[in-house]
């Protein structure tokens, strides 16, 4: 039996659909500490005053702290690696705000009607300052979002505080500006997507209690425990090995809890008073305060020659980080490169980026991670520039896509070759699927509605090469079932599962002898998380690695219990052998729980040199009302190369929400503020994530290369899915209406607009 | 305030507080299915079935279901199976956070439209939100769910169908 | 959060009225909007044991408890013929099933949310609120009225003969509209409301007599003075600019939307 390739259930399925107690705060003591955040009205402002005497009488209190009370070291919190690219610009509390919805103070008490009414009798004076709202004119703005002589970047990013910069840089090949004079056709255009928000069902949440060792115990939603182990070390500066994570199942993350959001305040307060404590986010918390998607304005241009050879891409990013810069150093990288190593004819390319701070809601991570936004961007120009030729923007992609073997300008600009790649078959699978050669570029429905089609490629990542280590821990258990610890955060993908199916398959045993565990940082392998699209990849060779050697370990057990050499023997997952000589895994099981000097357990690390890129093509169509502009998704087709899709349900419900997502942000999630900097979108009444009705149909298919680097051929999928919605979306759109828009979401609104802008320009309408 | 009420077939007598919302009084009761995804009555991870009603149990008051039958899914675990073995199979169940208030809306609409099309369907379920699946697995479960309890209960009929033949057959 | 110091299902009207008089009192209805807010309620008034709760049709007219959730109007036959489905129509794109179940109608009138589809549907019709005190009033009336320490116990739609279509536009399915429009049809003439404007629904009257005798009109003639009713309602019609749409967008949707309702209850098309 084999269990990779697979449609198998999740292993936790049961526990999920049948509503167990297994997040967060259903597992959160009841005697809690209820923790709120009061937070400031204002974008930029001092707390030149907080009184909390009058607060604190309130029945049932235990602490209100402000910064006051913190540490006065600045930390990072980002979930990556130490040390972090993030710049340390982050107090606990500070008495600089720096947007609506910063923390001014942490108020605990015994139960939510007593903390709600202590909040109220908060009294703060603010000193309020000009906030810097307009990302345009951040860079060299004479207000500082940070002014702070402490603060840090460890890393040179091009960050500098003085200047509003939380990263600046530029990379190249070859003279752009050249290449592109020479260019027959050239598209030069502005592209602006939002602060996309992650929405995952379950918002931000922490409990934390104090051992019988004096430990401080996290259980924490979060898809990075050990580096949300070493963050909140940093922060309350104690040392790490006094903090012992635990995450639960989460519900959901997609980026979101891939940054310390709300961790550090149950933290602070059990480390204080010793008492249980709990934080649980509002949605309205969740949206205003929390780590959406990096704003961007990327400006492109890129040229062809005559017969459609793409020749040169220049991007120029503006990345907005907010108020503070987690992630914004590395997003940004993503957006120049996962976008022009597509095109594998260039003879030149230019990459600029500034990362700028401002007064509104710092971002972080979300699925895509920067390259969704230089997607959208690159992805668009090319289509205007294959309209602009006359040329079918599928056959310019077929004359510049990435083909295994052929040449490739990877994230370090380095000229490699293609691996692993199956995006020919991607394109011509998809244009198949949505019917392209017949439905290109429009169809008048003669009602009034326009049908029109649109495509994109995207490529992602599989783990950051040379930094994401995946860890498994192994055991053989006496009654021969095996244990797989885990340290990476399975948040619902399925990954517990997955990882199983690899290391059955190893061992040639049934899937449910293994048994996944994970997370807990006081017994789970280190690993650096879920997150770049690491998992199936990174950890899923960890297990392999693991299982190898856990192999060889029984098989030298078996043998000296054959009493043969151990070369002589073999495994076949139900016994050790040798010619007619065998020994059951059973007995081998129990000879590891006595009299033995061999354990049978095996940790392995995976970190790896290269980050092999999936593919996809999306296609879709839309139909457009002419008058009111309104836009109908009819049809998304998704044709995917995950390399070999480890469990193909679970790749295609990846695929399906990831598409959900970025079919979101391309139509209808907006983030606006309000001339004070307070986000308007701040309820799911306000900011729409789609319902079922409004996504029409998601058709995905996979077309599998195989990676020889990867476990069992296989590539990421978490990333990729959510970059081609925006892109094709906007060029279906564009193709029905002939509207471009060039701003996100591609409301009804824009598009009747423009309609009628076409018309006054005379412009020839559908 | 004291109130009277059925909480999954148990007869219940609590005491609450005037503005104590559905929600957070069953959590209070243990059903920790019932989960809450934003405060603007947009989610529907909260559904509960009042009076057999779907209803969104962050804006039932805890004193208006006073002498009512309130079902969550600790009382409905047998069909919770049932379905979620369906959506369990197409991977849809994904971070698991939704499934309660969206299979307690599935069961409900199970019983309130009769073989619905796959539009009825959306639209029925319009008010779940889901972040992980894009919904598509959600609905290919729902319909491979729908024609099973179609085939099952034409089976029961058949079988009854037979089982009274016999019986004529004996009289 | 929301602080209720007192709930009181009431037995009578009369009882519900007296305790109204406070000003720290609160009708409850479906909770949907109220649970959102801050308000200290001293006394919540439940009117859910009155049996308020259900549509009686008669001959003339339907009678609607102010209790009924959104979701049984929805599902109303009765209704449903009459307005040719622009009842449901106007309800099915509210949030959800749970949430229609939740939302009662007597909440939506009672509180003229300028959002609101419900109040944009029943202006249409000929309607009138039953007040507790004020007896009954026609919803155009009521709709100017400012809020009063009044009791809205039902609401009557009079079954007068009437073609109807409901129309919005929204960013998503099931978001508050960008704009809605009902059009109704009756001997008495054209009735025009428009919703979400984004402020309270408007009703607006065909004051240059524009469509005055279209029955007699051939086709072509009908659809001359739709459209140069549809021009008069997008310069009569006001709308401002909000985060789901500008004023600008809102007013071509009045003159498409009027359009189009036009063409349905005139019988060339086909739009509930």
């Amino acid at each position: 039996m084999s269990y990779v390739n697979q449609s198998l259930q999740k292993k936790d399925a049961m526990a999920l659909v049948t509503g167990k107690p297994v997040y967060t705060d259903d597992l959160a003591p009841k005697d809690c500490l209820i923790i709120k955040i009061l937070r400031s009205p204002h974008a930029n402002a001092w707390v030149e005053d907080i009184k909390t005497d009058t607060a604190m009488k309130v029945e049932g209190m235990v602490c209100i702290l402000t910064w006051k009370d913190v540490p006065k070291k600045r930390f990072a919190s980002a979930g990556q690696t130490f040390p972090e690219f993030s710049p340390y610009d982050r107090l606990i509390l500070d008495q600089h705000l720096r947007f609506v919805g910063d923390a001014v103070a942490i108020v605990a008490g015994e139960t939510e009607a007593a903390v709600d009414l202590a909040m109220k009798r908060i009294k703060v004076k603010y000193r309020v300052e000009t906030p810097v709202l307009d990302m345009h004119t951040a860079k060299d703005n004479p207000v500082l979002v940070h002014p702070e002589e402490d603060w840090e970047s460890k890393f040179p990013v091009g960050a500098d505080n003085k200047r509003n910069l939380a990263a600046k840089g530029h990379e190249e090949m070859g003279d752009i500006d050249q290449v592109l004079a020479g260019c027959k056709y050239t598209v030069d255009e502005v592209y602006h997507t939002k602060a996309d928000q992650q929405s995952m069902m379950e918002t931000f949440r922490t409990y934390c209690t104090k051992d019988h060792f004096g430990r401080l115990n996290v259980v924490a939603s979060t898809q990075v425990p050990f580096h949300l182990r070493r963050i909140l070390g940093n922060a309350l500066g104690i040392p790490s090995s006094s903090i012992r994570v635990i995450k639960p199942r989460i519900g959901g993350g997609f980026g979101a809890k891939q940054t310390e959001v709300c961790e550090i305040y149950p933290a602070l307060v059990t480390w204080l008073t010793g008492r249980p404590s709990k934080i649980v986010y509002s949605r309205y918390e969740s949206l205003i305060c929390a780590s959406p998607r990096h704003e961007m304005e990327v400006h492109v241009k890129v040229g062809a020659d005559e017969n459609g050879i793409v020749k040169g891409i220049k991007v120029e990013a503006l990345s907005n980080a907010g108020a503070y810069g987690d992630h914004s150093p590395t997003t940004i990288g993503l957006t120049g490169h996962k976008a022009i190593a597509l095109y594998r004819n260039l003879e030149a390319y230019a990459f600029d980026y500034e990362v700028v701070y401002t007064n509104v809601q710092a971002a972080g991570a979300y699925r895509g991670y920067g390259a969704t936004q230089g997607l959208y961007a690159v992805e668009s120009a090319v289509n205007e520039l294959a309209h602009k030729m006359n040329m079918d923007p599928a056959k310019i992609r077929e004359l510049n896509m990435p083909i295994e073997g052929e040449p490739m300008y990877d994230y370090d600009g380095n000229l490699t070759r293609t691996a692993s790649c199956a995006m020919d078959r991607c394109l011509a699978r998809a244009k198949e699927m949505i019917g392209w050669d017949e439905k290109y570029p429009y169809k008048d429905m003669g009602n009034g509605k326009v049908r029109g089609v649109g495509l994109a490629m995207a490529m992602q990542g599989s783990s950051i090469a040379n930094v994401d280590v995946g860890g498994a821990t192994l055991k053989l258990n006496e009654d021969a079932s095996y244990t797989l610890s885990l340290g990476c955060a399975d948040m619902g993908t399925g990954c517990d599962t997955i990882l199983s199916q690899m290391a059955a398959d190893c061992l040639e045993t049934e899937i449910d002898n293994i048994v996944a565990f994970g997370v807990d940082t006081d017994i789970s392998p280190y690993d650096s998380g879920s997150y770049a699209s690491a998992t199936t990849y990174a950890t899923g060779n960890a297990v392999i690695n693991a299982c190898g050697e856990l192999k060889k370990r029984i098989i030298r057990i078996g043998a000296q219990m054959l009493g043969v050499e151990p070369k002589q023997a073999d495994f076949d997952g139900k016994k050790v052998y040798a010619g007619e000589k065998e020994v059951s895994i059973q007995d081998v099981a129990y000879k590891g729980t006595c009299g033995n000097n061999q354990e049978l357990q095996v940790t392995a690390s995976f970190s790896s040199e290269i980050s092999p890129p999936p593919y996809m093509v999306g296609a879709a169509e839309v139909e457009i009302d002419k008058e009111t502009g309104n836009i109908d998704l009819i049809d998304y087709v998704a044709v995917v190369d995950c390399g070999t899709p480890i469990n193909p349900n679970l790749a295609r419900v990846q695929t399906e929400g990831g598409v959900a997502q970025g079919i979101g942000m391309a139509l209808m999630e907006n983030v606006q503020y309000s001339k004070e900097g307070r986000i308007r979108e701040n309820s799911f009444m306000q900011y729409k994530i789609p319902s079922r009705v409004d996504i029409g149909n998601i058709r995905v298919e996979f077309e599998s290369s195989y990676e020889k680097s990867g476990p069992f051929g296989a590539k990421s999928i978490g990333e990729l899915v959510i970059d081609t919605p925006c892109p094709a979306i906007a060029d279906a759109v564009y193709n029905a209406s002939g509207v471009r828009v060039r701003e996100l979401p591609i409301t009804p609104e824009k598009v009747a607009m423009g309609i009628l802008e076409n018309q006054l320009k005379g412009e020839k309408n559908r | 305030m004291k109130i009277n009420f059925w909480l999954n077939g148990a007869k219940k007598e609590e005491e609450i507080r005037p503005d104590t919302m559905l929600l957070e009084f069953l959590r209070s009761l243990g059903c920790y299915s019932v989960k809450r995804g934003c405060e603007t009555a947009n989610c529907g991870l909260c559904t509960v079935l009042v009076e057999d009603r779907p209803m969104l149990s962050c804006s039932v008051l805890a004193a208006r279901i006073d002498g009512k039958r309130v079902m969550t899914m600790e009382g409905l675990q047998d069909e919770a199976k049932e379905f979620g073995t369906f959506l369990a199979n197409e991977g849809a169940e994904q971070c698991g956070f939704c499934n309660p208030g969206f299979i307690m809306n599935v069961l409900a609409m199970t019983k309130e439209l009769e073989d619905p099309t796959e539009e009825e369907i959306k639209e029925y379920l319009a008010g779940n939100l889901c972040r992980c699946s894009g919904f598509i697995g959600q609905t290919r479960s729902i319909l491979k769910y729908l024609e099973y309890k179609k085939e099952s209960n034409m089976e029961k009929q058949e079988n009854r169908n037979q089982e009274s033949a016999e019986k004529e057959v004996q009289a | 959060m929301l602080k209720i110091k007192n709930y009181v299902k009431v037995e009578s009207l009369e009882e519900a009225y007296e305790l109204n008089q406070k000003r720290t009192a609160c009708v409850l209805g479906g909770m949907v909007w109220l649970k959102m807010g801050n308000r200290n309620i001293t006394t919540a008034i439940d009117l859910s044991g009155l049996g308020l709760d259900t549509i009686t049709e008669t001959e003339d007219e339907f009678v609607i408890g102010c209790m009924t959730p959104l979701r049984d109007l929805e599902l109303h036959k009765g209704l449903d013929t009459y307005t040719n489905g622009a009842v449901r129509e106007s309800l099915r794109h509210i949030v959800g099933v749970q949430f229609r179940n939740c939302a009662t109608v007597g909440g939506s009138i009672w509180g003229r949310f300028g959002f609101s589809d419900v109040l944009t549907m029943f202006l249409a019709l000929d309607t009138e609120v039953e007040l507790f005190k004020g007896g009954r009033v026609c919803l155009s009336e009521f709709v100017k009225m400012p809020k009063d320490r009044d009791i809205l116990v039902r609401i009557v739609v009079k079954k007068t003969p009437v073609k109807t279509c409901y129309l919005s536009q929204r960013n998503t399915k099931t978001d508050f509209p960008v704009l809605a429009c009902c059009v109704s049809l009756s001997e008495s003439g054209v009735k025009a409301v428009y919703g979400a404007r984004p402020a309270k629904a408007f009703l607006l009257e065909d004051k240059e007599h524009l469509l005055d005798g279209m029955e007699n009109l051939n086709d072509s003639e009908k659809k001359e003075v739709w459209e140069k009713f549809a021009e008069y309602a997008a310069t009569h019609v006001s709308t401002a600019g909000n985060m789901r749409g500008s004023a600008a967008y809102r007013t071509l949707l009045v003159k498409v939307l009027t359009r189009r309702a036009l063409e349905a209850v005139g019988g060339m098309t086909d739009e509930n």
